[in-house]
């Protein structure tokens, strides 16, 4: 009798392979639904800005990457031609009135469009990188508008954004992330 | 006209100093995935990042650099993921390693079912066993009685 019930236990128990597969399966799907398969890891964390030495938008005048250290910053890639950048602009602007550098890479734009709407909208940036041929984002592995990278006082690379910044994911993530450079650094 | 979609999607044509260059025009240009749009290689992609890279691609290849050069001097900007052939590494091991894990797990199945069947066609009688097997689940628990 004993007996009976030991032997009957084991293809019961492989009765429920289907169901423990099909739930290993189902977890793991699920959890790729909460998966964002366009955010690509930067390429460039944890390394120096580019070298680059491009015209500035305010007077044309040529910058180069150490113009841009000694403090953290960050970096935004901009165009007239990219919708997400108007929305994401006057958050740019409140960020800037709090006291944190943003430097704007005006990236394979005209520079008269790119003048009228920073006259127009408002300019949050310390400075203006023109990179009309989009040299620079390539160099930076740019892949869109608007992206926003956290460059630490020496030039490294620490974070990259991709998408707009606003409220939300500056207070929840962002802000952190810009601290921390400072702190990184000391 | 009956061009195929590939064909049409991409505008510009680049004129080669040298016949084989194209050649590797083409092959890099299929290998290379747009950042962009994740699912299409840069050759049949029209997202201006894709036109970019092509004519990087284009200097590249008539300033003499050499494919693993190229594939790298891309992959250092825009990471392993530009590649549809990613280098072998620690984060990209489970991607190369998971289709021979499944073709030894699936050897090892059939090796299993296959035993399991020859076992069990060496027993004449075959058909008792298969429903004395199958007893348990559908006999009522005697012991009660």
């Amino acid at each position: 009798m004993n007996q009976m019930k030991i032997e009957s236990l084991q293809p019961r128990l492989r009765l429920f392979i289907p169901l423990v597969l099909f739930t290993l399966i189902a977890v793991f799907l699920f959890r790729a639904l909460s998966l964002n398969p366009a955010s690509i890891p930067s390429a460039m964390i944890g390394r120096s800005l580019p070298e680059f030495e491009l015209p500035v938008l305010e007077n044309e005048r040529l910058t180069n990457n150490a113009d841009l250290f000694g403090r953290s910053i960050l970096i935004n890639v901009w165009a007239t031609w990219c919708a997400a950048c108007v929305i994401e602009h006057p958050f740019l602007m409140r960020l800037a009135d709090s006291g944190i550098p943003i430097y704007g890479v005006n990236y394979k734009d005209q520079v008269v469009g790119a003048r009228k709407w920073l006259s127009d909208y408002g300019d949050p940036y310390v400075s203006n990188i023109i990179d009309q041929h989009g040299k620079l984002g390539f160099d930076l592995g740019v892949y869109g508008a608007p992206e926003t990278f956290f460059v630490d006082a020496n030039g490294i690379i620490q974070y990259r954004h991709v998408g707009i910044i606003n409220e939300d994911i500056w207070t929840s993530k962002l802000a952190n992330l810009f601290n921390g450079l400072e702190e990184g650094v000391k | 006209m009956m061009l195929p979609i590939s064909t049409l999607a991409v505008m510009e044509t680049y004129q080669f100093s040298d016949p084989a260059l194209e050649l590797r025009y083409r092959k890099l240009s299929a290998e290379l995935r747009c950042p962009k749009c994740q699912n299409q290689n840069i050759a049949e992609s029209n997202a201006p990042i894709s036109k970019d890279l092509r004519r990087i691609l284009y200097e590249q290849l008539e300033a003499g650099s050499s494919d693993p050069e190229i594939l790298d001097y891309m992959s250092l900007r825009y990471g392993e993921f530009v590649r549809y052939r990613p280098v072998f590494s620690r984060e990209t091991a489970l991607l190369w390693m998971a289709p021979i894990a499944f073709l030894f797990f699936g050897l090892g199945f059939l090796w299993f079912v296959v035993r399991r069947g020859v076992r069990n066609a060496g027993d004449e009688t075959d058909l008792p066993a298969v429903s004395e097997n199958l007893e348990p689940f559908f006999a009522k628990d005697d012991s009660k009685s």
